[in-house]
């Protein structure tokens, strides 16, 4: 069996190894594909279909999707585009995301997602769920309003820390992420350093006394949209 | 409480082996014995087994008829599926509250009964129907719903509520039920005769003729997606794994069918045939069936018939005379959750976990149930199975279309006389199957259930089979006078819920397409709103990660296409003004502010 697999990317061949998603192989050869479940070091989850993608003229999300030979991949047409921007748009309607307060504002994926696809004004009516706070824990605060449902914490807790001190309860429009105790994060187990904590797309799980420590204009996205640094490596391969 | 809540608990997992992957069955033994799984409970059972707490309440609050507070002893549950629902069911369960005392949701002062909605419970030929605790009753209506509400209050074993039994096995010791058949045509291959040992042509066959016998007759998966099975079983079969599994999906919870049921009752030896003769062609020792919580009062019948195979040397080790053939079969009692009906999902409740589906690949086939090759079939693809093998292919092929072999089991309910099973041959056009329902001046059909199509009578001509109308068995008739966008939101309803939430589109998607919806029926729509409708229910089918909601916007978009001008009159500009607008809303918080009414409201 070839050690590589040939695919195409919105007509950019490009080569990927067996066992490769289609999102590991993009982000190799320098192609951003949106996602916001996905992140390296944690097993794929494929749940917020950010990363949703045509293979072979099939939806499929790329996180989760396998690369094969031939495959070929349609990722920033207009119809894929719309797709991902509806998902954003329903992220933002569902839970309550106050940008201008919130601390994560600038190191937030979902909102750098936002103004990397244009987004201005969700096409939704907004939910304004009736959400709980919980900052019982000393260092640690988790704001459910903000939540995307991503697993990340729940994947790095049970994964990485090897804890899980997170976990999904409910379902349906009911899911949330729930603490591995009655009610309250500080009858966990879970540590500032756990990665878990670190881990949050968005600024449901915050470390406490740490907001705003970096002024606006030196974070993270403040200059350069997400995705700039794999696009980097395309543009560093090919001069 | 005669036991403790710790004796009992370490004696429920004791006896599942302190098994993880058992803990569908520790926590539905839980429940039963205590009324809910509460905190404690979840904190001594992830202690027994070896999980986490917020595992267990993962698990817990994921299925419908688990509860992490106390429920009564008695759960009446009324079906509120769409077929309940045309025929009564809101005033048999406001019946139910009245004489109960408490509101639908609501839990009896002394704690002893409690009253709830739930989705289709697989009786809608006999509907209204409710499930007090396992017991089935049908045909209910509002006087009896007091009596028997006076009865329950007063101390009466819901088991005891059954007077007169349903037909055939219905009525056997074993099962005591209300329910009936309706079985209004027996074809020959799924409810004709069967006995245990007729499909033992299988033992003289190697495995790989086992599968192309299949092959050959072109047999496809009636559940709805009409996946080829020998196809499936040749992947099972040639994955590596140290076991494999045979499951049989009779998580029968699409809204309009209930077909399986039927099969279950009258036929479970033919349903275990077909399974043993997977497990032999796949190279399996152990299948599982996935009963529906809904289905429990069948579960001692099956288990009872499923002992009779053991003994009748059909199941177990050497199974008719194959040398070193071994397979048997167990059941796995789901807990109230349509998206299991989904494999992987299936799997995953099986193995104790959430029913949120897996992600694919890998596929069942490759790594199913506990990671080893699985094949997941329907009840009644097991039920060709074992009549293909006792026949041959070319019997089972000379019925039905060329693309679409066999026949087919349609569950009929809503307006029509003639409610109940037909085993009809695959190609029967829509209009001939209303006629022998005795469905007259029919507005509309709900083809395949919530998740199907909703057609009107421009497509009556058309036929019932995998390239044309295809559907796992539902047939909704709705006749006139019947609000087909109410039905439809009805429907959205049904996805809300059951949707597991795992993914953006479907969880949210859904919420958004159903809150337009019902903007439209209550007259406040915009011309916009159905391109708005278009486009987020095309993006939910698109991006969802499963077959729930892939289709859970079918109720919108069919009725879109079908049934364009009922949105279009209700979205015309009514008196000059966007009919969104609301003057009268949109000056309330003024007028409160203010302190008076205003004079233009």
């Amino acid at each position: 069996m070839s050690n590589t697999i040939t695919l195409t990317i919105d007509g950019v061949d490009i080569t990927g190894r067996p066992g490769q998603s289609i999102l590991q192989a993009a982000d190799e050869a320098g192609i951003y594909i949106p996602r916001l479940c996905a992140k390296d070091g944690l097993c794929a989850y494929g749940s917020c279909r950010v990363c949703t993608v045509l293979a072979n003229g099939r939806p499929q999300a790329a996180c989760v999707q396998p690369i094969a030979e031939g495959m070929i991949v349609e990722n920033d047409s207009e119809r894929v585009r719309d797709i991902r921007k509806s998902i954003i748009e329903m992220l933002f309607v569902e839970g309550n995301h106050y940008c201008m307060y919130c601390e994560k504002s600038g190191n937030c994926e979902l909102q750098a997602l936002a103004y990397r696809m244009g987004i201005t004004a969700p096409r939704f009516p907004y939910q304004f769920p009736d959400r709980d706070v919980d900052a019982s824990h000393p260092d640690i605060m988790i704001d459910h309003n903000r939540c995307v449902l991503c697993a990340r914490c729940v994947r790095a807790s049970r994964d990485v820390d090897g804890k899980g001190v997170f976990g999904f309860v409910g379902r349906s429009k009911d899911r949330r992420v729930a603490v591995n105790a009655e009610a309250r994060l500080v009858d966990t187990d879970a540590d500032v350093s756990d990665e878990a904590v670190d881990v949050c797309p968005v600024g449901a799980i915050l470390k406490k006394r740490t907001g705003y420590a970096v002024p606006i204009g030196e974070r993270t996205y403040d200059h350069e949209p997400i995705g700039t640094d794999i696009e980097a490596r395309r543009t560093a391969a090919s001069e | 409480m005669s036991e403790s809540l710790e004796s009992a608990i370490r004696g429920i997992c004791g006896s599942c082996g302190n098994d993880r992957g058992r803990l569908m069955d520790i926590v539905r033994a839980v429940q039963e014995q205590f009324g809910c799984v509460d905190g404690r409970a979840m904190e001594l059972i992830a202690a027994e087994v070896g999980a986490r707490r917020v595992e267990v309440e993962g698990v817990v609050s994921f299925y419908a008829f688990l509860s992490d507070h106390p429920t009564g002893e008695v759960v009446i549950r009324v079906s509120k599926c769409v077929p309940c629902l045309m025929n009564g069911a809101r005033r048999v369960a406001e019946a139910f509250a009245e004489a109960l005392g408490i509101e639908v949701g609501q839990t009896t002062a002394d704690g002893r009964i409690t009253l709830e909605y739930t989705p289709c419970i697989g009786m809608c030929d006999q509907s209204p129907a409710v499930l007090i605790n396992d017991t089935v009753i049908t045909y209910l209506g509002t006087d009896r719903a007091r009596r028997i509400a006076e009865k329950l209050l007063a101390g009466a074993e819901p088991s005891r509520l059954v007077n007169k039994f349903g037909d055939g096995v219905n009525a056997s010791d074993l099962v005591r039920s209300a329910v009936h058949n309706n079985v209004r045509q027996a074809g020959p291959f799924v409810l004709g005769p069967f006995a245990a040992g007729d499909a033992r042509r299988a033992a003289s066959m190697t495995p790989q003729e086992v599968i192309r016998e299949i092959k050959t007759a072109r047999l496809r998966g009636r559940g709805g997606a009409g996946f080829p099975t020998g196809m499936k079983w040749d992947f099972t079969r040639a994955a590596n794994g140290d076991g494999k599994y045979v499951i049989c999906n009779a998580d029968e919870g699409e809204p309009g069918t209930f077909k399986d049921r039927v099969i279950l009752t009258e036929q479970a030896d033919l349903v275990f045939a077909g399974m043993t003769i997977a497990g032999y062609a796949i190279g399996a020792e152990q299948g599982i069936l996935y009963l529906r919580a809904e289905y429990a009062y069948l579960r001692r019948h099956l288990e009872n018939v499923l002992r009779q195979r053991r003994e009748a040397g059909v199941l177990g080790e050497n199974v008719a005379g194959v040398e070193g053939f071994t397979f048997d079969i167990r059941i796995q009692m789901g807990a109230g959750a349509y998206v299991c009906g989904e494999e992987t999902a299936l799997i995953s409740s099986c193995e104790g976990l959430r029913g949120d589906p897996k992600n694919r690949p890998p596929f069942p086939a490759q790594k199913g149930y506990r990671g080893q090759p699985t094949t997941v079939n329907n009840v009644e693809t097991f039920c060709c199975v074992a009549r293909i093998i006792q026949h041959g292919a070319g019997w089972f092929s000379e019925m039905g279309s060329h693309g679409s072999p066999g026949t087919k089991l349609l569950s009929v309910s809503g307006d029509c006389s003639r409610p109940g099973v037909y085993e009809l041959p695959f190609g029967i056009k829509l209009s001939e199957v209303l006629k022998l329902a005795g469905a007259e001046d029919t507005i509309a059909v709900q083809v395949g259930g919530p998740s199907g199509r909703m057609v009107g009578p421009k497509d009556f001509e058309r036929s019932i089979c995998y390239d044309d109308l295809s559907t796992g068995g539902s047939i909704i008739v709705l006749g006139p006078g019947r609000d087909l966008l109410k039905i439809a939101s009805e429907f959205m309803e049904f996805f809300i819920e059951e949707s597991c939430g795992y993914c953006t589109p479907c969880r949210v998607g859904n919420v958004l397409l159903k809150s337009r919806l019902d903007r439209i029926i209550a007259g406040k729509g915009e011309p916009d709103d159905l391109e708005y409708l278009e486009q987020l229910a095309k993006t939910v089918k698109t991006a969802s990660r499963c077959g729930l909601g892939q289709t859970s916007p079918n109720p919108i978009l069919s009725t879109l296409e079908n049934f364009r001008e009922l949105y279009e009159a209700k979205v015309q500009p009514a008196n000059g003004l966007q009919r969104s607008f609301d003057l009268s809303e949109a000056l309330a918080d003024a007028e409160e502010a203010a302190g008076r009414k205003s004079v233009h409201a």
